[in-house]
């Protein structure tokens, strides 16, 4: 009755295997931010952490794939050391390895240094057949560290990724990817790296046995001597860009509030369409 | 003393949380209002391993503890009591004993399938003349060769009817009175059993409530759990952990209407403010928050006990008396909060309220359960 | 950032206020770990004044260097062979930032076939196109694209790109940002430029709309940013302006991708991101059956549907539908939330709109903070009387 259907064995002959890596970040639930109205300031303070909701849809997606055809999915962060816990809820759903990048220099970075770190990270993983990132974590909300990863690594990506066809072993893979008038199939051979909004029916849950596989397993945790980088490119040295003011945003007053019962209301709405050359152009 | 649970148990109980909403809570007040029972919700409960938990990896579990158990119990009821209670049931009632007492073989043959959720267990203790007298079986069971042939009747039998594999008490020596009582394992669509009425309940209408009939019924001389002359021992012993399981249930039930109830109190107006604020409602939250998170204490402790190997019949006792009384004071007082559309089916609590009294009844009345502490203090 | 010691009281309001979590309490003291990136949000939030916001790091970037960039550039992102509208916005915005930085205005045209565009480009206030026309440009391609802006830029270094925030220039922009190692702000909502050092200030939400940050690029070039499409409005296009076309020769390059066709065209009911008119829904709708007044309104109106997260997630409506903070950015003319509370991941995805309509239950629902007409009223009742009210009025 359990959902693992793994392969019991993956013998490269016989099927596709597939080293994947996903990147994954931990965030604070920002659904359940406030701001201090007095200072109008931020209040982080007892919100929860979760795993970015756009990396467990990317790791469904490496999960499905190696659930389907073999192989073995890492799953990689860059963060505090509190970050495990997110690795460790990867783990439960199914990933087979978790590394986090932690140390001091990599801290108060942007997305150029933090996609810097982070491909050093894989390089350090080694091989791999992809790379599967959520498109954007729900704090920084800037969609940019996967592409980035992609340049430092010097391998194509494909950006708002909804399915995966995996040919025969060695074949190019067929990529579906979203666009705003619909989905177009891009072929491409590995390694490739991919961002995901959405997959499928969503993440799955941890099983109760994968819960207890995950509290067991190691957790490899690399410092900045683990990995190969240029020291001038990390943190916020290596930073580009720069916070200069964080600040609330404004808030808009004067909502014009319609009086009346439905009817009453429904024709003020009627009006206000009109008046906007909404409806009565013979549209 | 540590009263933190520990990052597994937390992660264990957020899975859950977010199974009951996505896959249990939808459809509870339906399952309710049609008394439905669900076997695709059991199975997907199976699929995610909780069917598992306390039960040894050789048999298809996960080796965790009854502390995680009872979580699981308490967040699957906070979605749908009815859900909670199929699960407990099979769990501890029927799973259970065949783990304490089942041969290599019985383990491997049906503590398995339970375990791994792919069967349902039932227990078949309460008779029409038999519930707080539960010594009083009229159900018998005769030896004849390599079999035991069964008859009688069993009432009021959570998962009748639906479970695969029942664990029956009957009697094999009258005249030894209860060490003349022996527990058996009974499978469904075995010839001479068969299912009689189906309760009407006040609540958990979504869990299946059968009578069993049994006439000649044919088992194997191997289906006996025990010796004979366990049985009574093995369904006491039974029902002390059963205990904490419906203690799990009643807390799960009350924490769900103490949250409804505190989001209706913020919401709902009158006199220009949010009703939490008068005092007469924000006191009655307060107290019932009280009475939750003591239930919540005496049901993990006795889980705890029961983990430890110590013994935990009294805790057990006092958890199920204590969580059930509360769950009942928490849904009354949820449904006042509520006013008008308390009462109303359009809205969850009172769904709440009618499954809460059952938890004061089953596995035990309260009163049986006061039988057992004051017996365990005047010793 | 620099902490007063003296002056701190360790009432830890600073580490509460910080977005990345970069401040902890020792002793009764404040003090910051690496992850501070000098944003100052906690030298708003002490009411002691013992904290002074940094004014930045100096990473390097040679101020000579960095001057000989010149020019604000703009990306011509094209659908159907046209000019896509945010490009047109992203002219009018950087017409404004050119002038006030006196420097020129210039347009960048990847494509096919497309030199008949340029007096579009210059009737917006472009001064300058770098027309880059080849077959290999005539689909969006990543490896392409990237390595023909690269080229580009290397070539004419602009100080400034702006590139509209869509599908595919949010594909391009972190690759050829990366490439060319500068700093990229993503989704900006404003644009100026700081007196102080001169540079482009770029304004953005983060937090999923919880909080703004403005952004600073000082020791990099270009400096390059991404807008979502609505954010600003064109100009009146100037059909008598004139400018200079530069056909830049790129350098041959393969893909790595082959785009192979298209399948699944959205309906028209889907394109959340070009869509005029949204009618949106919300739990408040009730129950999933009640979801057609939605869809029947806004085929009605012509246009398309949308819904907030908590429909989808209980899977009342196809995530594609979803908008939000995780779902998508729209800036229709017209959004009619209905039966919506308002969650500031929702606001954060829609409230570009022109105009809002809000219909709930709830009259302190956070929906009334960014609409600009509110009923309060069952969606049940309203959206029925709307839709006749409409029939009546196109019969």
């Amino acid at each position: 009755m359990e959902q693992d259907v793994r392969p019991k064995t993956a013998d490269p002959r016989e099927e596709r295997t597939l080293k994947i890596v996903v990147c994954v970040k931990q965030v604070p639930d920002t659904t359940e931010v406030k701001i201090d109205p007095k200072t109008n300031t931020l209040m982080r303070q007892g919100v929860p952490s979760i795993v970015n909701p756009h990396d467990k849809h990317a790791l469904e997606m490496a999960l499905s794939l190696r659930d389907q055809l073999g192989g073995s999915v890492t799953v990689l962060s860059m963060g505090p050391m509190q970050s495990q816990e997110a690795l460790r809820e990867c783990l439960a759903m199914g990933a087979d390895h978790a590394v986090l990048l932690s140390d001091r220099a990599f801290g108060g970075a942007d997305t150029l240094a933090t996609s810097y770190t982070l491909a050093a990270g894989i390089r350090k993983i080694g091989e791999f057949d992809l790379i599967i990132c959520g498109k954007q974590a729900i704090d920084g909300d800037t969609a940019q560290v996967g592409p980035e990863m992609a340049e430092h690594l010097g391998i194509p990506h494909i950006t708002y990724a909804s399915q995966v066809e995996a040919g025969a072993d060695g074949a190019p893979v067929r990529v579906h990817r979203d666009g705003e008038e619909g989905t177009e199939i891009l072929e491409v051979k590995l390694p490739v790296l991919l961002t995901v909004t959405h997959y499928g029916d969503g993440p799955r849950l941890p099983v109760v046995k994968g819960i207890r596989r995950a509290f067991r397993a190691e957790v490899d945790v690399w410092s900045v001597n683990d990995v190969e980088v240029d020291r001038n490119v990390l943190g916020l040295k290596g930073s580009p860009t720069q916070v200069r003011r964080i600040f609330s945003p404004d808030k808009r007053c004067g909502c014009e509030m319609i009086p009346g019962d439905a009817c009453a209301a429904a024709s003020v709405v009627a009006t206000k369409l009109r008046e906007l050359r909404i409806i009565g152009v013979g549209s | 003393m540590d009263f933190k649970l520990t990052a597994e148990q937390e992660m264990l109980r957020k899975t859950v949380q977010e199974f009951a909403a996505k896959e249990v809570a939808p459809t509870a007040a339906q399952r309710d209002e049609d008394e439905q029972f669900s076997r695709d919700i059991y199975n997907k409960v199976g699929a995610l391993g909780l069917t598992g938990i306390p039960f040894p990896e050789e048999y298809g579990g996960a080796g965790w503890d009854n502390l995680t158990y009872i979580i699981a119990v308490e967040e699957l009821s906070r979605a749908c009591a009815s859900t909670g209670i199929t699960f407990s049931a099979s769990i501890s009632l029927a799973a259970w004993p065949i783990l304490a007492y089942g041969t290599p073989e019985q383990k491997k043959q049906f503590l398995t399938p339970l375990a791994d959720g792919s069967k349902l267990g039932a227990f078949g203790l309460t008779e029409s003349g038999a519930g707080t007298d539960a010594a009083a079986q009229q159900t018998i069971a005769t030896a004849d060769g390599d079999n035991y042939i069964l008859n009688g009747v069993k009432t009021f039998i959570t998962n009748g009817g639906e479970a695969e594999i029942y664990v029956i008490m009957a009697m094999t020596d009258r005249s030894k009175g209860t060490r003349g009582i022996s527990a058996f394992i009974v499978e469904k669509d075995t010839p001479g059993f068969t299912f009689g009425a189906v309760e009407r309940k006040m609540g958990i209408r979504a869990s299946a409530t059968q009578e069993l009939i049994f006439r000649d019924c044919r088992i194997p001389k191997t289906n006996l759990l025990g010796r004979e002359g366990d049985g009574f021992k093995i369904a006491m012993a039974t029902l002390d952990g059963g205990r904490i399981g419906v203690a799990a249930q009643a807390l799960g039930i009350a924490q769900r209407a103490l949250d409804e109830a505190v989001k209706y109190a913020k919401e709902r107006r009158q006199f220009g403010k949010p009703i939490s604020s008068f005092q007469g409602i924000s006191f009655m939250l307060a107290d019932m928050a009280t009475q939750v998170e003591a239930a919540r204490l005496l049901t993990y402790r006795a889980a705890y006990q029961k983990d430890q190997g110590q013994p935990y019949s009294k805790e057990a006792a006092m958890a199920k008396m204590f969580a059930s009384d509360a769950a009942m004071q928490v849904t009354t007082n949820a449904v006042q909060v509520f006013g008008g559309y308390g009462y109303s089916r359009e809205y969850p609590v009172e769904r709440l309220m009618r499954d809460a009294k059952i938890t004061q009844i089953y596995e035990g009345t309260n009163q049986v359960q006061q039988m057992v502490v004051s017996a365990a203090i005047l010793r | 950032m620099k902490i007063n010691s003296e002056l701190c009281s360790g009432c830890g309001a600073c580490a509460a206020a910080c977005p990345f979590g970069a401040l902890v309490i020792k002793g009764n003291k404040a003090e910051k770990t690496d992850a501070c990136t000098d944003c100052g949000a906690c030298a708003s939030a002490c009411s002691f004044e013992a904290i002074q916001a940094g004014s930045g790091s100096d990473n390097g970037g040679d101020a000579h260097d960095l001057n000989s960039y010149k020019g604000v550039w703009v990306y011509l992102e094209l659908k159907d062979r046209q000019l896509r509208g945010v490009a047109l916005e992203l002219l009018a915005q950087g017409r404004k930032l050119a002038d006030e930085m006196g420097q020129e205005l210039a347009g960048v045209l990847l494509g096919d076939n497309v030199a008949d565009l340029a007096n579009e480009v210059f009737a917006n206030g472009a001064d300058r196109l770098y027309l880059v026309e080849d077959p290999c440009y005539g689909r969006y391609d990543a490896d392409q694209y990237t390595a023909a802006m690269t080229e580009l830029i290397n070539t004419y270094r602009p100080a400034v790109i702006l590139l509209g925030a869509t599908h595919n220039g949010r594909d391009l922009a972190p690759r050829v940002a990366a490439r060319i190692k500068t700093g990229l702000t993503a989704d900006c909502t404003g644009l100026s430029i700081d007196t102080e050092t001169g540079l482009v200030a770029w304004t953005r939400p983060a937090f999923g709309g919880n909080i703004m940050a403005t952004i600073l690029c000082p020791n990099h070039r270009p400096q390059m940013g991404t807008v979502r499409p609505r954010v600003f409005k064109r100009a009146e296009p100037d059909c008598g302006r004139t400018g200079t076309i530069v056909r830049a020769k790129t350098k041959a390059t393969t893909s790595r991708v082959k785009w192979i066709k298209s399948i699944k065209s959205l309906k028209e009911s889907v394109n959340l991101e070009d869509a005029e008119i949204i009618v949106a829904g919300g739990r408040g709708m009730g129950k999933p059956e009640s979801f057609a007044l939605v869809s029947e309104l806004a085929e009605l109106l012509g246009g398309a549907v949308g819904a907030s997260r908590a429909v989808v997630d209980a899977g009342w409506m196809p995530a594609d539908h979803q908008v939000g903070q995780t779902g998508k950015t729209v800036a229709p003319r017209v959004y009619i939330a209905c039966g919506i509370s308002g969650a500031i991941q929702h606001l954060a995805g829609m409230q570009g709109s022109d105009v809002i309509v809000a219909i709930n239950r709830d009259a302190s629902a956070p929906i009334f903070t960014v609409a600009h007409y509110g009923i309060v009223g069952d969606v049940n009742e309203v959206l029925p009387a709307l839709i006749n009210e409409i029939r009546c009025a196109t019969a």
